[in-house]
């Protein structure tokens, strides 16, 4: 594709440029995770980022050469030469210039917002089923329960690469924010709500997560690790934890719901209704959705709006 | 008994941080000291008389900028104090409790008790002169609304020693600010605080629109006002639409604690979103209450300090208008991660950028007010240049984080925490204190010098981007607001020790311009001209600092710029004709707004602890003041001719 072509050259350009700025400041490029895409949505993200910084400084930078300039030519020095019309202060011809080109700007800047915030709520274009994973963010700490796979773990979370994955979010805790910046943007996790988002992993590797949203005092250390794996790979890990016999029980889940902080763990099974009890505990029962919304996004991809999910009104 | 006493007293005041009791001695030597002062020198008759009591504009004006510099203080070694935290990964200055103290009152302290008391202090001091007219429409109003910003502002403070200060961010979003996880009175102080003060900022908007509307000068049409005073017009107007929102998220906020309501538990059938939403759709406003003044201050010494008209009069006033109006249709901005779906997001990105064009147009038009100028290098223009690339890279980041889709990314990133510091530091505070001074004769009579201003203004200067800058690159990083501490080995340290290094240049920056001030008093130049910087429109007619009753005849306005047609265009016999001077119609000083101030912090105090007594009190104090006020029929007085004589003869007027 041609948009993706014009990026990849664009990323080649500017990425480089501008961790060169901060590479003096001792720290290395990878670290810039926000700019370092590792799947499609942090790609399309990153894609917009560098847009709108290269269509925001066609103004920037000939605002301040502009100052620079009037501020030197027409200071008030006797020897100065330069024109002085203390009584113009009209010019339709000039005007007309600083309001149009804000209007194509933000025009254009628009155009491709209105394009990738709409395509951002469908799943990653792939050859792979998309899978489910849904999440609960605690006081503080993350689970993450495998709806197909039977499976839960605490504070890591094992993705099979190429295979766009929708995270249902909720919380059962004050609410906090899901962020992955090397997959992409965030979204919150909200009590009594369970709302979706795309991601996938492109290349394996071991990504830091983050809740981002203030919930307390062990916020700061309220952090997670999406390890991607090819899916052979992720078969062997899903059937490893199968089959160590511990179970996440009502009472285990209840011990993690209280504050503080935990280490990784792993179940071999979880209550199949946790997730939806969850919800429903803090207020689920209460929303105006259908009991359909919070399942469909376990089965299939067609049925979910991603980034807000189906049959919820999320637009208060 | 003693065991009750004890441990009452535990959780009354704020114990075990050498900080907090560093803090309790400095409030104890301090107010000591303030009353032995007042008593030695036997002040305290003149405090009352002159200032307590007070319903004159400009002393009101010059209380709120006392007000505002102390909260830029306290607000500012709150910002030190995170910075110090920050500097280096894994340091023990703060543990999570305090840091998470400290951000939330930094927040609410400079949005609520400095950015906004700065811009009312210059609505007060300089509004009424620029438009001819002798004080506010409502000069008894404006007292109470400085007494319960003050005492708001107490409340707030004091929450720091006496039961713990809020900790649950600036925006206290529920259910984190429920009592379930909230359950110390630090957020009722909050609450409360901002309830308070929040009343007298409704009142202050609806005093100035009634002012601007009804009290100018004959002649003085909407089309020949002042840009500053435009830019209070449109601001009043966003106020008066734009705060009732928070005080009612708050207040449904403080019933939910209170008495266990559920207007934002989903438990009970509340919505927590709806906070959120109630709380930007004043939030989003809020920033441009706080902006446009600076933009009119901006206006005003661009053109100045340009010996210049201002350039595209009816652009910046529509793009001040433009700017109004679209304020209130942008609040989703703040949480396009929280579910919406894609095509609320989409509007809610769009109406965020196209803030930016009418934004752009102003730049462009205080660009070209200097062209064909003849600009000189006086502290207030030199506030003004620097604002220009500072806002205009804030700005930028602001269209750059409109983008939905981006937005996903930074959204609570650093990157969020540099843009908003820069437009509100680059914005706000470079225009406020551009403003200060440019009016500072105006109030005192004398200006504060330049050769020390200009210390305090490179050192702010180059400490703001030193300090912001690096936080940019850190939100690429990764890093969060809000976060106490951050581990080694995300490469964070060195860009967050540059950080905190910039924060300690502004912080030196403050302390040079207190120096300022202070060496300025005994030592700055005296205005004996009440025009010292050649000025443009009325307020620089009158002598420094203004009479109390301002102008002694009403003038007549036939242009813009008005004393710049009085002074350079207007030849003696074409001066309208003013007739004699005649007795002056003045309100009489009162003593019940600083009452009703005390009132309602003795309520507000009550209601933190949920202690009825004193909260019923202060109440029915403030009910007995508002009825004292409607069977008051003596509020008024007429000074005399020969007393304005007098005092215009002493001001060599006559």
């Amino acid at each position: 594709m041609s948009t993706h072509s014009f990026t990849s050259r664009l990323l080649r350009l500017a990425v480089p440029g501008v961790l060169a700025l901060f590479l003096t400041a001792g720290c290395s490029p990878e670290q810039f995770v926000m700019l370092d895409p590792a799947g499609p949505v942090a790609q399309t993200q990153l894609r917009l980022i560098i847009i709108s910084a290269i269509l925001v400084l066609i103004v920037v930078i000939p605002v301040i050469l502009l100052l620079a300039y009037i501020v030197y030519r027409y200071r008030d020095k006797p020897d100065n030469d330069a024109s002085y019309e203390p009584e113009w202060s009209e010019s339709p011809k000039l005007e007309a210039v600083w309001w149009g080109i804000p209007i194509v700007i933000i025009a254009a800047l628009g155009v491709v917002t209105a394009k990738e915030t709409f395509a951002l709520t469908r799943p990653p274009v792939s050859n792979a089923k998309p899978m489910t994973i849904e999440v609960v963010s605690l006081d503080w700490k993350w689970l993450f329960l495998y709806p197909d796979q039977h499976i839960a773990t605490v504070n890591e979370v094992h993705i099979p690469v190429g295979t766009p994955v929708q995270f249902v979010l909720t919380s059962d805790a004050p609410m906090n924010s899901f962020w992955v910046p090397q997959l992409g943007g965030q979204e919150y996790t909200m009590p009594g709500m369970a709302m979706g988002l795309w991601l996938q992993a492109d290349q394996a590797g071991d990504y830091l997560g983050r809740g981002a949203n203030f919930t307390g005092t062990g916020f700061a250390h309220n952090t997670f690790h999406v390890i991607a794996q090819p899916s052979d790979a992720f078969n062997g890990w899903v059937q490893q934890v199968q089959s160590e016999n511990h179970p996440l029980t009502v009472e285990v889940y209840d011990q993690l719901a209280k504050p503080g902080l935990a280490q990784t763990m792993t179940f071999s099974s979880f209550p199949d209704t946790l997730f939806h009890d969850v919800v429903q505990k803090n207020g689920g029962m209460s929303m105006p959705m259908n009991e359909e919304a919070w399942t469909s996004g376990r089965t299939s991809s067609a049925s979910s709006s991603g980034q807000g999910m189906s049959g919820m009104d999320m637009n208060h | 008994m003693l065991e009750q006493v004890k441990d009452f007293a535990s959780h009354f005041f704020v114990t075990g941080d050498p900080l907090i009791y560093g803090a309790d001695v400095s409030i104890v030597v301090v107010s000591l000291a303030i009353i032995f002062v007042l008593t030695y020198f036997k002040r305290w008759g003149w405090l009352w008389r002159e200032w307590l009591t007070t319903v004159d504009h400009k002393r009101i004006g010059i209380m709120y900028l006392i007000a505002a510099l102390l909260m830029l203080f306290r607000g500012g070694v709150d910002g030190l104090l995170m910075r110090t935290q920050l500097a280096l990964p894994n340091l023990h200055f703060l543990e999570a409790e305090h840091y998470d103290q400290i951000f939330t009152t930094h927040g609410t302290i400079m949005i609520l008790f400095m950015a906004m008391p700065f811009i009312f202090a210059l609505f007060n001091i300089v509004v009424p002169l620029q438009i001819g007219a002798r004080d506010v429409a409502f000069p008894y109003l404006n007292a109470i609304s400085f007494w319960l910003f003050f005492f708001g502002a107490l409340l707030l403070n004091i929450s720091f020693v006496i039961g713990g200060s809020p900790d649950a961010g600036w925006v206290s979003y529920p259910p984190l600010a429920e009592l379930g996880f909230d359950p110390g009175p630090g957020e009722n102080f909050y609450l409360l605080a901002i309830l308070i003060s929040g009343i007298g900022s409704v009142a202050t908007g609806i005093n100035f629109m009634a002012t601007i509307l009804k009290m100018r000068a004959p002649g003085m049409t909407l089309m020949r006002m002042p840009m500053f005073t435009w830019s209070v017009l449109v601001t009043s107007m966003i106020i008066i639409f734009a705060f009732p929102a928070l005080t009612v998220a708050l207040a449904l906020l403080f019933i939910d604690r209170l008495v266990g309501a559920h207007f934002f538990t989903l438990t009970g059938g509340g919505d927590p979103m709806q906070f959120v939403n109630l709380f930007w759709i004043w939030g989003h406003p809020e920033v441009y209450i706080v902006i446009l003044p600076a933009f009119g201050v901006f206006s005003e010494v661009v053109a100045t300090f340009s010996r210049k008209r201002l350039f595209g009069y009816s652009a910046m006033v529509a793009s001040l208008v433009l700017i109004g109006i679209v304020s209130y249709l942008v609040w989703v901005h703040h949480f396009f991660t929280m579910g919406a779906s894609a095509d609320v997001n989409t509007f809610f990105a769009i109406a965020s950028m196209v803030i930016a064009i009418p934004t752009g147009v102003k730049i462009f038009n205080w660009l070209f007010t200097m062209y064909k100028g003849r600009i000189r290098m006086t502290m207030p223009m030199l506030w003004t240049i620097a604002f220009v690339p500072c806002f205009a890279i804030g700005g930028a980041t602001g269209v750059m984080l409109a983008v939905a889709p981006a937005d996903y990314q930074y959204h609570n990133s650093y990157f969020l925490i540099a843009h908003f510091h820069q437009v509100l530091i680059g914005g706000v505070v470079f225009g406020m204190l551009a403003g200060m001074y440019y009016w500072w004769p105006k109030m005192f009579g004398f200006k504060l010098d330049e050769r020390i201003g200009r210390w305090a203004f490179w050192f702010f200067n180059i400490g703001f981007y030193v300090c912001f800058m690096p936080q940019y690159a850190l939100g690429f990083m990764g890093m969060t607001r809000r976060m106490y501490t951050y581990p080694e080995g995300l490469g964070w340290g060195p860009l967050n020790f540059i950080s905190t290094i910039g924060a300690y240049m502004m912080g030196i920056g403050f302390i040079i311009l207190v120096w300022d001030i202070v060496y300025s008093i005994r030592y700055g130049e005296r205005d004996l001209t009440g025009d010292p910087w050649d000025g443009r429109t009325l307020e620089w007619s009158l002598p420094s600092p203004a009479p109390h009753y301002n102008f002694a005849r009403i003038p007549v306005v036939t242009g813009r710029d008005a004393w710049w047609i009085m002074k350079y265009q207007m030849k003696p016999e074409e001066r309208p004709d003013l007739g004699p001077i005649r007795p002056i119609h003045m309100p009489k000083n009162s003593g019940r707004p600083f009452i009703m101030g005390v009132a309602f912090f003795v309520s507000g105090f009550g209601f933190v602890f949920n202690w009825f007594v004193p909260a019923i009190a202060g109440l029915v104090v403030v009910v007995l003041c508002l009825i004292l006020r409607s069977f008051e029929y003596d509020a008024e007085y007429y000074i005399p001719v020969h007393e304005i004589e007098e005092t215009e003869a002493a001001l060599g007027r006559l």
